[in-house]
C-alpha cells in the first residue's frame, strides 16, 4: 500500500492541491482568499500536467542532452495556461477592488447583509 | 483559399487592438471601428459558410506544420453556422449598443475580443486550442459583465469569474486525462486514438466526465448555472443580450464537438454512464430551470432561467444522439440565440421607455408601450414553440429524434418543457395585455434608484438603431422558422459526418 502510494506521490500531491483549492474557494468567506483558492486549484492542474510529462531518468528536451527526454509539450501547454491564470487573477483582483470601494469589506457574509438591507 | 479561416479570429482581434489604441488618441472612436470590424467579420464568415456547405470541410493548419502536430482549423457545416451566427449577432447588438451604451473604447475592444474568442472556439480542430479560446471568451465576458454600473455588476462578474474558471479548469483537467491516454490533442486524431485505447479505460471515461462537466458550467446547466442569472441581470442590456445569445451557445457547440467529434457516438452507446450524465443534466435543467423562471421577480432573471431550461433541451438532444435530434439541437441553438438576444434587447427597450423592470411592472404594458409589448409577445411565443416560428422547428426536430430513439422519459420531459415555457411566458403575456397597470407607481421609480443598476426612464433615449435591432430580431425569429426545414436538409451531410 505504502509503496503503491509512494510511486504516485506527485500525482497525490497535485490532486491534494485540487482539494485544498476547492475547499478555499467554497469555504472561505474572504473574497481575496477565494481567489487564492482558485489559484491553488489551477496550480494542482498545472502540476498534474508536469508530472505526466516526466520520464524517470530522462534529461531535459535539448538537442545537446542525452536521450531519453521528458515530454516538452505539456510544459508548453502549461506555460499558456499559467498566462491565462495570471490574467484571470488580475481581472478578479480588479473586481474585488471595486467591490471593496463600494462596500468597505471583503467578507462575503457582510456584503450579503449590506445588500439585503438595501 | 482555406487561409481565410484564420481571418475569422484575426479580424476581430485586430479590431480589438485598434479600438483600444485609437481610444488613447480619440475618444468615441470605438463604435465605428467595432462596426467596421463586425461587417468585415460577417463578410468573411459568409464566404467561409458558403464554401463549407458546398462540399467537404475546410481545413487549414497555420504556421506550416502538419495536421496532428500543428493546430488545425476545421470548418464544417456546424462550425460555419455558429461562426456566421456569432458574426450576425455581434453586428446586430452593435446597432443597439450605439445609443444604449456602454460607450468607451475599452468596452468595444473587449466586445471584439469576445467575438474573437467565440469565433476561435467555433472553428478550431484542436482541443487545447479550444481551451485557450474558451478562456479568452470567459475573460472578455467577465469584463463585459463588469461594465455595468454599481457594485452589483462587479459582484456578478466576480461570481461569474470564479464559477467559470472552475468550469474551464475542469475542462483543462479533462484535456490532461485525454492527453495522458493518447498523447495527442488534435480532435480528429483523438477520435481514432481514444478508440484504440479502449472506451472502457478509466482515463478515457474520466476525461469525458471532466470535459462534459466543465462545459456544463459554461453552458449553465442546472445545478452549475449559478453564475448565469446574476451575470445576466447585473450586466448592461446590450451585454446581457450579447452574452445570452452567444456565450452559452458556443459552449453548447463545444459540447457537441467534444461528444461527437472527439468521443464519437460509439463511446456514447457503449458507455452507459456517459449517456446518463447527459440525460440527467438535461432533465434537471429543463424542469428546475423552468420552475425557477416562474418564481423570479425580475424580468431579466426570468429570461436567464429560461435559458437554463432551453439549454437543457439541447443537452437532451445531444444525449439522444441521432441525426434528427442533432439537427434539432443546431436549429434550436441558432433560434435560441436570436430569440433570447431579442428578448433581452426588448426588455432593455421596455425599461428605457417605461422604467418597467420586474414582472409586476409589466401589468398593462400594452397601454404604455404597445410596440414593445407586441415585440416581447411575439418573441415569447416563438420561444414557447408556436409554429411557424424558429422555436417550433428546433423543438419539433429534437422531440422527433427522441421518439425515433425511443427515449420515452426524454420525450415526456421535452414535451413538458414546452408547457413549462408556457408557464412563465404566458404569465407575462397575460400581464402585458389583459391587466391594468397598478397605480402610477412610485415603487417603480424607487426600485430603480435604490437598485442603481437600471437606466433612468427617458423615452427619447430610445434610438432608431435600438428599435431596428429589435424589429430585425422579431422578424428573424419568425422568418428563420420558414427556412429552417431547408436548412436541416443542408446540414444533413455534416450531421452524418458527426455521427460516424
Amino acid at each position: 500500500m505504502i509503496e503503491f502510494l509512494a510511486a504516485r506521490l506527485y500525482y497525490l500531491v497535485s490532486f491534494l492541491l485540487l482539494g485544498v483549492g476547492t475547499y478555499m474557494l467554497i469555504g472561505s468567506p474572504n473574497l481575496v482568499k477565494k481567489v487564492i483558492g482558485m489559484n491553488v486549484f489551477q496550480t494542482g492542474i498545472f502540476l498534474f500536467f508536469i508530472v505526466a510529462a516526466f520520464v524517470d531518468g530522462a534529461s531535459a528536451p535539448l538537442l545537446t542532452a542525452e536521450p531519453p527526454y521528458v515530454s516538452p509539450l505539456p510544459h508548453v501547454l502549461i506555460l499558456t495556461a499559467i498566462v491565462v491564470g495570471v490574467s484571470l487573477t488580475a481581472v478578479a483582483l480588479g473586481l474585488i477592488v471595486r467591490i471593496y470601494d463600494e462596500y468597505g469589506t471583503l467578507n462575503e457574509q457582510s456584503i450579503q447583509e449590506l445588500v439585503a438591507d438595501e | 483559399m482555406s487561409e481565410l479561416l484564420v481571418f475569422l479570429v484575426v479580424v476581430p482581434l485586430f479590431g480589438s487592438v485598434t479600438a483600444l489604441l485609437a481610444g488613447l488618441a480619440w475618444s468615441r472612436t470605438g463604435w465605428p471601428i467595432a462596426t467596421l470590424t463586425a461587417v468585415t467579420q460577417l463578410g468573411v464568415a459568409a464566404v467561409v459558410a458558403g464554401r463549407a456547405f458546398r462540399g467537404t470541410p475546410l481545413q487549414y493548419v497555420p504556421g506550416g506544420f502538419t495536421a496532428p502536430f500543428g493546430i488545425q482549423l476545421v470548418v464544417d457545416g456546424l462550425s460555419a453556422t455558429i461562426a456566421l451566427l456569432v458574426a450576425v449577432v455581434a453586428l446586430g447588438v452593435l446597432g443597439y449598443a450605439r445609443a444604449a451604451g456602454p460607450r468607451s473604447n475599452a468596452f468595444y475592444a473587449t466586445y471584439l475580443l469576445l467575438v474573437a474568442g467565440l469565433s476561435g472556439m467555433s472553428i478550431t480542430g484542436d482541443i487545447f486550442n479550444m481551451y485557450v479560446f474558451l478562456e479568452i471568451t470567459g475573460l472578455a465576458a467577465y469584463a463585459l459583465v463588469a461594465t455595468g454600473t454599481g457594485a452589483r455588476a462587479a459582484r456578478a462578474a466576480l461570481n461569474y469569474l470564479i464559477v467559470g474558471t472552475v468550469g474551464a479548469s475542469l475542462f483543462l483537467l479533462g484535456i490532461g486525462f485525454a492527453y495522458v491516454a493518447t498523447g495527442t490533442l488534435n480532435m480528429a486524431d483523438l477520435a481514432t486514438q481514444l478508440a484504440a485505447v479502449g472506451y472502457g479505460s478509466p482515463l478515457v471515461q474520466a476525461s469525458f466526465a471532466l470535459l462534459v462537466v466543465g462545459l456544463f458550467v459554461k453552458v449553465a446547466v442546472f445545478p452549475v448555472h449559478t453564475w448565469q442569472p446574476t451575470a445576466y441581470a447585473g450586466a448592461p442590456d446590450s451585454v446581457s443580450a450579447f452574452i445570452s445569445a452567444l456565450v452559452s451557445t458556443v459552449a453548447a457547440y463545444a459540447l457537441i464537438r467534444i461528444v461527437f467529434s472527439v468521443f464519437t457516438v460509439e463511446f456514447l452507446t457503449t458507455t452507459a454512464f456517459a449517456r446518463q450524465l447527459l440525460i440527467v443534466g438535461a432533465v434537471v435543467s429543463i424542469v428546475l430551470g423552468s420552475a425557477f423562471a416562474v418564481t423570479q421577480r425580475e424580468i431579466k432573471r426570468t429570461l436567464a432561467y429560461s435559458s437554463v431550461s432551453q439549454f437543457g433541451l439541447i443537452v437532451g438532444a445531444v444525449a439522444v444522439a441521432n441525426g434528427t435530434a442533432l439537427t434539432g439541437a443546431v436549429i434550436h441553438l441558432v433560434g435560441h440565440a436570436v430569440m433570447k438576444g431579442g428578448l433581452f434587447l426588448t426588455s432593455g427597450l421596455v425599461t428605457n421607455v417605461t422604467g418597467a423592470e420586474t414582472v409586476d411592472d409589466y401589468d398593462g404594458l400594452v397601454d404604455r408601450f404597445p410596440a414593445g409589448s407586441v415585440a416581447f409577445a411575439v418573441l415569447a411565443l416563438a420561444m414557447i414553440g408556436v409554429p411557424p416560428a424558429i422555436g417550433f422547428v428546433g423543438k419539433w426536430y429534437v422531440v422527433l429524434g427522441a421518439v425515433e430513439a425511443e427515449a420515452w422519459t426524454l420525450v415526456v420531459v421535452l414535451l413538458a418543457s414546452t408547457l413549462l415555457t408556457l408557464a412563465y411566458f404566458a404569465r407575462l403575456i397575460e400581464r402585458m395585455f389583459f391587466r391594468d397597470a397598478a397605480e402610477p407607481s412610485p415603487t417603480t421609480a424607487d426600485g430603480l434608484s435604490a437598485d442603481g443598476s437600471g437606466p433612468a426612464t427617458d423615452p427619447t433615449a430610445v434610438s432608431l438603431g435600438m428599435q431596428v435591432t429589435v424589429i430585425v430580431a422579431v422578424t428573424l425569429s419568425v422568418l428563420l422558422g420558414v427556412g429552417a426545414f431547408e436548412y436541416g436538409q443542408l446540414l444533413q451531410p455534416t450531421v452524418e459526418r458527426l455521427l460516424t
